[in-house]
């Protein structure tokens, strides 16, 4: 019925995108919970300690989903994709070991002292811990990113009897896409983080939240917003002229250019069709596309008919881009107009509080849409030009994959719907929570609350 | 050093990082998944503290799994790729349960508290079904990973052997980190699942070298019999010692709390030198050895660089870890 190719590549697709939510979430969140904790150390103002452990919480449930939804996939390199570690698992081996070594353990280790240890160890250790597990999101992040990268310009190896042998481990790991790409994926999870912050923040305003710490945290992530978007964009340009040079096959695809032209347009939508190949119903910019690409009206770019059998499927990559450029501007223009308002001192009104709330999760939208275009646009390979996807796919029963992907997925919606409803339950809740009291403000913030009063002889 | 880096080394020192990253999972996991497969459905208050005791450990606990599939998957993809294929169906299973208990942990805590026992329940079952699943691989694993009737009766049999050993160490566990009732309640689970496990052990003593000729004869093969003689010998005397000790508990001042635990480690410890001494030097038994399945020495060197370095931090920071949050278990606060 379905070959256990498709179902291999849908099963993995589903893992890795359930997964990839909620590092997205931690990395970032790790250094915001950093700061937060810093500016309550220097300060000792208790509306720091506040933000620092309503987000905690979210940080906490976030990285056991990522902990747990990750797992499955050092199982599943062998299981459906075996000819994956059989070529290049001397490349790949050591670069997944060096991030469960060097990240997987700190941040996991130090979760425990960061989310329970705050008044069992000296306050610069539990800053320390913080930091840590920050670090190691990020350590994680890299490692991963490197051979992702790899994945789509391979670097520093030969390839002796079919097998890739590592011959420059400075070139594999700082391969050519790799600077760009994790840049890209660090802005990609702050602004994630960004909206998720406002958005839940805005939610507790909108439901009667008078106390200060979620202004303070909605205005942090506004003024991060405000930066980090309009970077995001640059460096997201960067990223698209690296592959432009590297990956010509995946540009054709993501901007629908069948044929090489001079002077290609921008196309701001159309239907990618294969069997014509050409583009229904296009809206185009004459010659936008090369003045983006190659900074000249008459630039020439490559199209799909250079790669034919080579270049991958085009609707899917062509959609996707459009999906994470279109929340990409989105959010670039609600942070500067929630920014400025913002800084003007003034409160937000109600549609920039809507707006918010409506986009508490565009961060993980925008990110899924531009993993999809970075790998389905590697496909037909799994290595650029070294291994076929097909080349390395398992050979078990499709009715096994089939069925395991059935119950990966009624697990997966069922795991989405409660974690966001939670979060929005976690905001809820935290409306209720008296303010805290400031007129000793030296005093470090504990007894002085309703739901701390209730257990204040733990932990002492 | 330099022996450590040699090529005909490096397979032997990969085998030992990984059985030991096993070994450190079924300890660490293994107490953390009984406590969740012994989670008191009728006391929230016992449900909270026993959480409670595990709640800053389990997610490093659990890293040891992923480092162990790992190392194997680095180290040893052709057999990664065998014993994962012969695993499929279970090893899904076994990933849902975790991912069920994984989230449930956090979630009962932040839900609805009417829903809280929803998630108490799959964090109980989750708990039983990784345990039972990770059992019957094991008991594949003996078996030559052939789905055959008698394999698989003999590793239904393995999976509860499996949960009553993690059982049995989760509870020797709530016996060292609670207090009151809970503990009086964790006292009696220990004796019960340490008779199942006892009889769990000698079963599996029995059976393997039945199955596979070539284990009895690693057994009995003179001058390195008497060695192996030692290893049954030993856990069978924790046994006697540890029930000759729950038999005293709970003493004053709560001395002696902590003994069941480190002999239950002892207990673990001793089986799984037993397994890995009965199928040494295969890697798939019968079928792939170590030097077989493992891949090239240039890429083992890098990993065992790195490895060198950085797990004596890991030893170090979890130390740490788990001597922050030594004595009795405290409600969790997050903060």
């Amino acid at each position: 019925m379905f070959d256990v190719l498709l179902l291999s590549r849908i099963q993995f697709a589903a893992n890795i995108s359930f997964h990839i939510l909620f590092p997205t979430i931690t990395i970032a969140l790790g250094w915001l919970l950093f700061y937060f904790k810093l500016r309550y150390q220097f300060s000792k103002h208790p509306v720091w300690m506040r933000a620092y452990r309503f987000w905690v919480k979210v940080f906490a449930l976030s990285f056991a989903m990522g902990v747990v939804s990750g797992i499955t996939m050092s199982f599943q390199f062998g299981t459906n994709w075996p000819g994956f570690m059989e070529t290049i698992g001397n490349i790949a081996g050591p670069l997944l070991a060096y991030e469960v070594l060097t990240a997987f353990f700190l941040e996991a280790t130090m979760l425990g002292i960061m989310l329970f240890g705050f008044h069992r160890v000296p306050a610069w250790v539990h800053t320390g811990a913080t930091f840590l597990v920050a670090f190691g999101t990020t350590m994680s992040a890299f490692w991963i990113l490197v051979l992702n990268s790899w994945m789509q310009t391979p670097a520093g190896f030969e390839m002796i009897d079919g097998v890739a042998h590592a011959s420059d481990w400075m070139a594999i790991i700082f391969n050519p896409s790799f600077p760009y790409r994790f840049s890209h994926m660090l802005l990609a999870s702050s602004l994630t983080v960004c909206f998720l912050v406002a958005g839940l923040s805005a939610y507790r305003i909108y439901r009667g939240d008078n106390k200060k710490a979620p202004r303070v945290a909605l205005k942090t992530a506004i003024f991060s917003a405000m930066l980090i978007a309009p970077l995001q964009a640059f460096v997201g340009d960067l990223h698209g002229l690296n592959t432009l040079e590297h990956q010509p096959q995946k540009i054709a695809a993501m901007e629908g250019i069948w044929e090489t032209q001079e002077g290609a347009p921008l196309v701001l939508f159309a239907v990618p069709d294969e069997e014509s190949k050409t583009n229904k119903y296009a809206i185009e910019i004459p010659k936008l596309a090369s003045l983006i690409l190659t900074h000249s009206l008459d630039g020439e770019l490559q199209g799909l008919n250079e790669f034919e059998g080579a270049h991958p499927p085009v609707a899917p990559v062509f959609y996707s881009f459009r999906v994470m450029v279109g929340i990409g501007m989105l959010m670039i223009a609600v942070a500067w107009w929630c920014g400025i308002t913002l800084l003007r001192k003034k409160q937000l009104n109600k549609y920039q509080i809507w707006t918010l709330m409506s986009l508490s999760f565009a961060g993980w939208v925008a990110t899924l849409a531009g993993w999809y275009v970075t790998e389905i646009g590697r496909q037909p390979y799994l290595v650029s030009g070294v291994l076929r996807t097909a080349d390395a796919v398992t050979d078990i029963a499709s009715g096994n994959v089939l069925l395991t992907f059935i119950l990966y997925m009624s697990m997966y919606v069922v795991l989405l719907v409660v974690y966001v409803r939670t979060l929005f339950l976690m905001a809820k809740r935290a409306v209720d929570i008296e303010e805290y009291d400031l007129s000793p403000p030296g005093l470090p913030e504990g007894p002085r609350v309703k739901q701390a009063r209730n257990n204040s002889t733990i932990g002492a | 050093m330099d022996i450590l880096f040699s090529d005909t080394a490096l397979p032997i020192v990969f085998a030992m990082l990984t059985a030991l990253s096993l070994l450190l999972y079924a300890i660490l996991d293994g107490f953390d998944l009984g406590v969740g497969i012994l989670l008191p459905m009728s006391d929230e208050g016992q449900r909270d503290t026993a959480i409670a005791s595990i709640g800053p450990f389990w997610d490093a606990n659990e890293t040891w799994l992923v480092l162990a599939v790992g190392l194997l998957l680095v180290a040893f993809p052709a057999a990664h790729s065998a014993i994962l294929k012969a695993f499929y169906l279970p090893a899904t299973i076994m990933l849902l349960a975790l991912i069920l208990r994984g989230v449930a942990f956090d979630f009962r805590a932040k839900v609805k508290p009417r829903r809280k026992r929803i998630w108490d329940y799959t964090f109980k079952i989750g708990s039983m079904l990784t345990a039972f699943t990770q059992g019957f691989m094991l008991g594949l694993y003996v078996m030559g990973l052939e789905y055959t009737l008698a394999s698989v009766v003999f590793s239904i049999f393995s999976g509860f052997c499996v949960l009553a050993a993690y059982s049995l160490i989760g509870a020797a566990w709530l016996v060292m980190k609670t207090s009151g009732e809970l503990q009086l309640s964790a006292i009696s689970w220990s004796k019960k699942c340490g008779v199942l496990t006892a009889f769990g052990i000698l079963v599996v003593c029995l059976v393997n070298p039945y199955v596979n000729a070539s284990v009895l004869r690693i057994w009995t093969e003179l001058p390195w019999a008497y060695f192996y003689a030692a290893i049954p010998l030993l856990c069978a005397f924790m046994f006697i010692l540890g029930f000759l000790v729950l038999k005293r508990l709970p003493l004053a001042d709560d001395a002696g709390a902590s003994l069941p635990f480190y002999m239950v480690v002892i207990i673990f410890v001793c089986c799984f030198l037993g397994l890995s001494f009965s199928f040494y030097p295969y890697v798939v038994p019968g079928q792939l050895t170590l030097n077989e399945a493992a891949s090239s020495p240039a890429s083992l060197k890098i990993i065992l660089i790195g490895s060198v370095f950085v797990l004596p931090f890991i030893g170090a920071y979890t130390v740490f870890s788990y001597y922050t949050f030594r004595g009795k278990a405290e409600q969790l606060r997050y903060y």
